[in-house]
């Protein structure tokens, strides 16, 4: 039994982090980890992926269609985009936060309206919060991925909220530990 | 000590524990980290070279003086290493001598996806490729034991997928190895014709006892499967791919040693099972093999030559179901790389497009000029190529073009490869206009040092290369500095340098708004009242820049206050905020 989950989002809004939080915690729990990350020219402000991967034995550290039991989503244009990734029924969690990619920048493209009713649509369970908003209250926006994964946290009970801190605590500057564990926990009881 | 680790930092921990001494390498997505995470052990010295070819000596050099040694580079480096690789290639070594090159399939980050392993076949190297961290680790160790056991640099062949995946590694001790003495050796070591003639038959001699190691090493390894109705050979990441759809159900032959390949171990893996299928991403390197051996294979004919593979992929190709998804959403806007808020290169492009400039381009992260809306770049090559193709275009072109075209090159890209297209202009005289985009940093691979930066790898104080100097000393009169936030002052300058009767060199200079040590300036925003919804700004392409309900709007959490958006605006509607 493997379980696959996207973390999706714009270059430099932290997908790395949370993606090494995640790993960490299936790490600790014992299983067997396998993450892939994206580095180099996508980082710039493109759509990012991070795929994770934990079981008793994992090969392939990538998902691609039909593959994901979950999406993590930082943007919600992002989280529409992945979509045809997810296993029929499969979740997503996603921050409500948009941001213009591009194309409607340079007023070539509208921001589409509707997305979460679409995914709906496509067969997905989806479950969005202000991610950025609980981000803010903690501290800083630029913890608004901790408060995705305290959030994702509900749907994972086989690691528990003291495992997914411990390995908070590996993965951030000490300074910056409280303020994580905010987030974290603003992300679990919204 | 078990830890989940990136496929490149598992490498250096390898390079660690094998006692290499010294790593030089020139950045590139996706082999940077190899190098950065070796610099954080002490005990091996760390350097960014100006390219490939320099690293590769480097290390070469500090082989032959008796330490074990360490180059890196992504695929298109080892074009520009590959003069020297070739007769590394028949002096061998002292010190064992790691190459790791690493492939882009897919071009994550990359102009082309070459397949490295043709190198190892030409150059008779030695190749090695892990499929995951732990791997990464080991088989780099055991790359060093190679390399002195046969007396030649060995590759380590990653790519994005192993580079950039972590997976779980048990990691070890240091061994700390005695440095070899050098001893002075005319047949091995100075390549003129009578010791290259006696050194050639050495390496085929090499080829073959290699090949003898390849029918017998576990770095090839059969897995036995369920039945034999099908038996797959494959490499790095696709022997993950295979492993996840099939588990143990197929014959699996995993090849971790694809240059020499083995022949007999080929024959009795294929004469096991009843279909044999090469599974390999890019060209059939493996299953050319195969089949020179008279053997019935199927590779391309079921799998693409282009982009990587999935489990999901090969599943269908070999006739699996089909995984169920979610129905796809279509027509979504799609999300490209954009220059970033505050990058300095904006305003250059934009001075470029306003000037109706040819602009010959290089590679970094100003390639991003060449997307919509500036779309101010017209050729992508190669690093250096922007300033050597300018001058062959200006020889050309004539004044016409003299006065209308120029070529956009990094700080770091300059230093790799611009200087000798420059040194061309120079000397051979074309009345060509080089701009160099002096961000003070190597960009899109995360921030690399570089000569003209004045620190080292490791950030310390280190010689600087003054590049107005460097021009001058070349020869060039007309070298000039501009402040790209300032559009008018660049504007001007682009305009002057095209027209002058010789050759020239703007230096646009801005640190990249994303070092730590830039300061942001004060965030805008725009008055609704005043804003006209001209669109004046919305050609810059700024990701902090939207346009809502007819007015532009500024996300003060991005904008960095570089206020290049402003100088364009004819109602002066944007003000700090």
């Amino acid at each position: 039994m493997i379980t696959s989950i996207m973390i999706v989002g714009v270059g430099g809004q932290g997908s790395l982090l949370a993606s090494r939080v995640l790993g960490r915690a299936a790490l600790d729990k014992g299983y067997d980890v396998k993450v892939s990350e994206v580095h180099g020219m996508s980082q710039r402000g493109g759509s990012v992926v991070t795929y994770v991967r934990f079981g008793d034995k994992v090969a392939s550290p990538i998902i691609d269609k039909g593959g994901a039991d979950y999406i993590i989503s930082f943007e919600l244009l992002e989280a529409a985009r992945y979509v045809g990734f997810l296993k029929p029924g499969g979740q997503i969690v996603t921050s409500s936060q948009q941001i213009d990619p591009m194309p409607v920048v340079a007023g070539t493209a509208e921001y589409p309206q509707g997305l979460v009713e679409k995914m709906t649509a496509a067969g997905a369970k989806v479950d969005v919060l202000d991610a950025l908003k609980l981000a803010e209250e903690a501290g800083s926006i630029k913890a608004s991925n901790i408060v995705l994964m305290g959030r994702f946290s509900k749907y994972l009970p086989e690691i528990s909220k003291e495992e997914w801190l411990s390995a908070v605590k590996a993965c951030v500057p000490e300074k910056f530990l409280a303020l994580n564990t905010k987030a974290f926990e603003l992300g679990l009881f919204a | 000590m078990k830890e989940l680790m990136l496929g490149n930092k598992a490498l250096a921990r390898g390079l660690y524990e094998a006692g290499v001494a010294l790593a030089s390498s020139y950045p590139g997505t996706p082999s940077t980290e190899t190098t950065e995470e070796a610099a954080k052990y002490p005990e091996i010295y760390c350097e960014w070279a100006p390219n490939e070819k320099v690293a590769m000596e480097t290390a070469w050099g500090a082989s032959v003086a008796g330490k074990r040694s360490y180059c890196a580079m992504k695929h298109v480096g080892l074009n520009v290493a590959a003069d020297p690789l070739f007769t590394i290639s028949y002096t061998g070594v002292n010190a064992g001598m790691v190459i790791c090159v690493a492939d882009d399939p897919g071009m994550h980050s990359s102009q082309n996806e070459q397949d490295s392993r043709h190198y190892a076949i030409a150059a008779k190297i030695p190749m090695l490729e892990p499929s995951d961290s732990a791997e990464a680790l080991s088989f780099t160790k055991r790359a060093y034991d190679l390399s002195e056991e046969y007396d030649t640099p060995v590759f380590i062949k990653m790519c994005t997928r192993v580079s950039h995946s972590q997976s779980i590694v048990e990691t070890g001790e240091r061994s700390e190895p005695e440095r070899k003495p050098y001893v002075k050796n005319f047949e091995k070591y100075v390549m003129v014709p009578a010791a290259a003639k006696k050194r050639h038959p050495i390496v085929e001699e090499r080829t073959r006892r290699l090949t003898e190691y390849a029918e017998t090493t576990d770095l090839n390894r059969v897995e036995e499967g369920g039945d034999n109705s099908l038996g797959i050979i494959c490499d790095s990441t696709s022997y993950e791919y295979v492993k996840e759809v099939f588990g143990n159900r197929v014959w699996v032959l995993k090849i971790g040693l694809v240059n020499p390949l083995p022949v007999q171990k080929i024959r009795d893996f294929a004469a096991h099972v009843k279909r044999l299928v090469v599974v390999e991403e890019l060209d059939p390197v493996i299953e050319n093999h195969v089949r020179s051996l008279g053997l019935a294979v199927e590779g391309k004919s079921l799998f693409p030559a282009v982009g990587e593979f999935s489990q999901e992929m090969i599943a269908e190709a070999l006739g699996e179901k089909p995984a169920e998804s979610c129905t796809p959403i279509e027509n979504l806007p799609g999300r490209p790389p954009a220059m970033c808020s505050g990058c300095p290169h904006r305003g250059l492009f934009y001075v470029l497009k306003q000037n109706k400039c040819t602009v010959i381009g290089d590679i970094g992260c100003y390639t991003l000029g060449s997307t919509p809306p500036l779309s101010a770049i017209d050729t992508t090559l190669c690093m250096g190529a922007s300033v050597s193709g300018l001058h062959g275009f200006n020889k050309v072109g004539g004044s016409e073009s003299e006065q209308h075209t120029v070529a956009v090159i990094g700080d770091s890209t300059f230093m790799h490869s611009g200087m000798t297209g420059l040194a061309n202009i120079a000397y051979n005289q074309t009345n060509s206009t080089v701009v160099i985009l002096d961000n003070s940093i190597t960009g899109m691979t995360g921030h690399q040092q570089n000569p003209t930066t004045g620190k080292n790898l490791y950030g310390d104080p280190a010689g600087r290369i003054d590049l107005e100097a460097l021009a001058r000393a070349m020869g060039i009169n007309r070298v000039r500095v501009v402040d790209p936030y300032n559009l008018a002052e660049t504007d001007a300058a682009v305009k002057e340098e095209l027209a002058a009767a010789e050759p020239s060199v703007i230096i646009s200079r801005r640190p990249c708004a994303l070092l730590k040590e830039v300061k942001k300036g004060v965030p805008l925003v725009v008055d609704p009242d005043k804003c006209i919804g001209c669109k004046s700004c919305m050609c810059l392409g700024c990701p902090s820049i939207s346009f809502r309900n007819n007015k532009a709007v500024v996300d003060d959490t991005q904008c960095f206050g570089c206020n290049v958006c402003a100088e364009l605006c004819p109602k002066d509607a944007f003000r700090a905020i």
